[in-house]
């Protein structure tokens, strides 16, 4: 891709919607996404909140390629993916990484640590053999995994160290982007500090860009320069972590996603 | 070494322990061949005493077991009252015949039912005509019990005359090695029909349902988004997952093929285990009965212990298991 823009990646009116229903059953719409924008740029964070089923992950999932919006645009550093051909398309959308909320799920059971760090590269066919081993083992340590555990499996490394095994299946590509979609659920407050930092120091040095889904707003807060709130398919409100944080002691009745600070601030205002 | 050690010990044993079971039961079971016999007035009392004698059927049911047991030791399985003849020597000509049918269906429902049951799966988002068309053709076969398709398959050949019924070939084919195996194969369409159409859709459930569990989980979705081919996600990661599951059913699929077909073969006439067994239960010659009951149980650890060998072959977590 030679074009340039400001933004590492954007959308531009997304809408998604899902039908359910068999043939013979009465069909139902489901919308997911309403006309979602968004701009991101490099070297930044933005956290995305909101309840259950607010569109969060298929908003994910349309920017990585794996759900296909009806409406709207997804543009990569200025390109917009769908005027491109498919092998074009797929090398950009490269350039995107997702990291799911389940580690466990989300690493093949039946390869090896240091199999599944290369898979990305042998998709692609980039590299020799050689390479892509020397490539996949080098990512591991930098991100904080011994190259020797190439052998192991998932199932024999840690909560922490299977989400650091797909830290560094993602970053294998090179990407500009990575959505972490709940990676820090499920993990221990000192794990979920040494993930954070980690990423926070492979942004620094790669200048990567974040899209960190989460549900609690607390730690999305700390962790990104911006906030947007989806509610129903939009983005209902965007604004910096400090200021939205300040915001939300007297809003949050509109958003679903409540802290118990936040609960008894809006108990305290009703009283 | 060690864990093939270990399930095969654990097979002997499970072995002796149905050999036990079945001999029990069968034995405490009311009315013996010769409880029929004394009821031929042709033949007297004390003749039906002396071959109840002449067989041990006066001594305690443990020492009967232990010398079935040495008889099997020797290969014999025990001697059959009807035929006045040692139990192995019948039984095997018979399996042969019921392998020779099974063995021909079990390889062609997998060959029908692997490529079926991935394309329903792998497809179901993008053609899902396929997937239910697939769905609802099993789902009505599956509600056809066994002997009624027997019957069908059976009323549809005589009728038309489209493939012989009733034995393995002709009557007085004596021709070449290769006419009597055109015989042989064109009297095997009709049973292997109703075994392949009876398998079938158990077997594409399983096959559909391993599939669409692995395509569905979370690590699919990640090479997925890494721009993978569906060719390479159904070889490389969806295919070797789902294949524990499938291996075990294969293995299962190994393991009945003594038994699957018992009833076919009494309705087809097809000269197997079947019509002997139900010849034999008939006419309450026991050690007939248990050889087949045992080498139906033989066949289904076996088929277990293939299939285990397989699993631990194919999926490396086992290995490692195995390992430690």
């Amino acid at each position: 891709m030679h074009s340039s823009s400001e933004f590492a990646v954007e959308a531009r009116e997304l809408r998604k919607t899902y039908t359910q229903g068999k043939l013979w059953q009465r069909k139902l719409h489901c919308c997911a996404l309403d006309g979602v924008n968004l701009a991101l740029r490099p070297g930044t964070t933005l956290g995305i909140v909101g309840e259950s089923g607010s569109g969060k992950t298929t908003l994910a999932m349309c920017l990585v390629g794996l759900t296909v919006p009806d409406a709207g645009a997804i543009l990569v550093r200025g390109v917009n993916l769908q005027s491109l051909k498919r092998a074009e398309r797929i090398g950009a959308q490269g350039e995107i990484q997702l990291i799911f909320q389940d580690s466990a799920g989300a690493l093949n059971p039946r390869m090896s640590a240091i199999e599944i760090v290369e898979e990305p590269l042998l998709i692609r066919g980039q590299h020799t053999q050689r390479e892509r081993r020397d490539l996949a083992g080098g990512m591991m340590e930098k991100v904080g995994l011994s190259a020797g555990w190439g052998h192991r499996r998932p199932n024999e490394l840690s909560g922490g160290q299977r989400q650091r095994l797909a830290i560094a299946r993602s970053l294998v590509l090179k990407p500009r982007v990575l959505i972490l979609d709940e990676v820090f659920a499920g993990l221990d407050l000192s794990i979920q500090g040494q993930i954070a930092n980690l990423l926070l120091d492979l942004q620094q040095v790669h200048q990567l860009s974040y899209i960190c889904i989460s549900h609690d707003l607390n730690f999305a807060a700390q962790f990104a320069d911006t906030i947007a709130v989806m509610s129903q398919g939009r983005i209902v409100e965007q604004e910096s972590a400090g200021s939205l944080s300040a915001k939300v002691q007297q809003r949050s009745r509109a958003i679903s996603i409540r802290t118990p600070e936040e609960g008894s601030a809006l108990a305290a205002h009703s009283s | 070494m060690r864990f093939l050690a270990r399930r095969l010990a654990y097979s002997v044993a499970l072995a002796i322990g149905v050999s036990f079971l079945s001999f029990l039961f069968l034995q405490l079971a009311p009315g013996n061949f010769f409880d029929e016999m004394r009821l031929n007035p042709q033949i007297s009392t004390q003749t039906v005493n002396q071959f109840y004698k002449q067989y041990g059927m006066d001594r305690p049911i443990f020492t009967r077991y232990l010398c079935w047991l040495r008889s099997a030791a020797k290969g014999d399985w025990g001697i059959s009252f009807a035929y006045n003849s040692p139990v192995a020597p019948l039984i095997l000509a018979r399996s042969r015949n019921t392998l020779l049918l099974t063995g021909t269906a079990t390889m062609l429902s997998w060959m029908v039912v692997l490529p079926i049951g991935v394309i329903s799966a792998a497809t179901r988002r993008r053609r899902p005509w396929f997937d239910h068309a697939a769905s609802l053709t099993t789902t009505i076969l599956l509600v056809i019990p066994d002997l009624l398709l027997a019957l069908g398959v059976l009323w549809l050949a005589v009728r038309t005359h489209w493939v012989p019924v009733g034995g393995m070939l002709s009557q007085g084919s004596e021709g070449t090695a290769w006419g009597q195996f055109k015989d042989l194969t064109v009297h095997l369409i009709a049973p292997v029909l109703v075994l392949v159409i009876g398998s079938c859709p158990i077997l594409f459930r399983h096959v559909r349902a391993a599939m669409l569990e692995v395509l569905d989980a979370p690590y699919i979705r990640a090479v997925q988004a890494h721009g993978i081919s569906t060719s390479r996600i159904l070889f490389r990661h969806a295919l070797p997952a789902a294949a524990a599951p499938l291996v075990s059913l294969f293995g299962l699929s190994l393991g009945s093929l003594l038994s699957v077909s018992l009833l076919v073969e009494v309705v087809m006439n097809w000269p197997g285990l079947g019509p002997l067994l139900l010849e034999s239960i008939l006419a309450r010659d026991v050690y007939v009965v248990i050889g087949a009951v045992m080498s139906a149980a033989i066949f289904l650890i076996g088929g277990l212990l293939v299939s285990d060998l397989l699993l631990f072959a194919v999926d490396p977590r086992i290995r490692t298991e195995g390992m430690a």
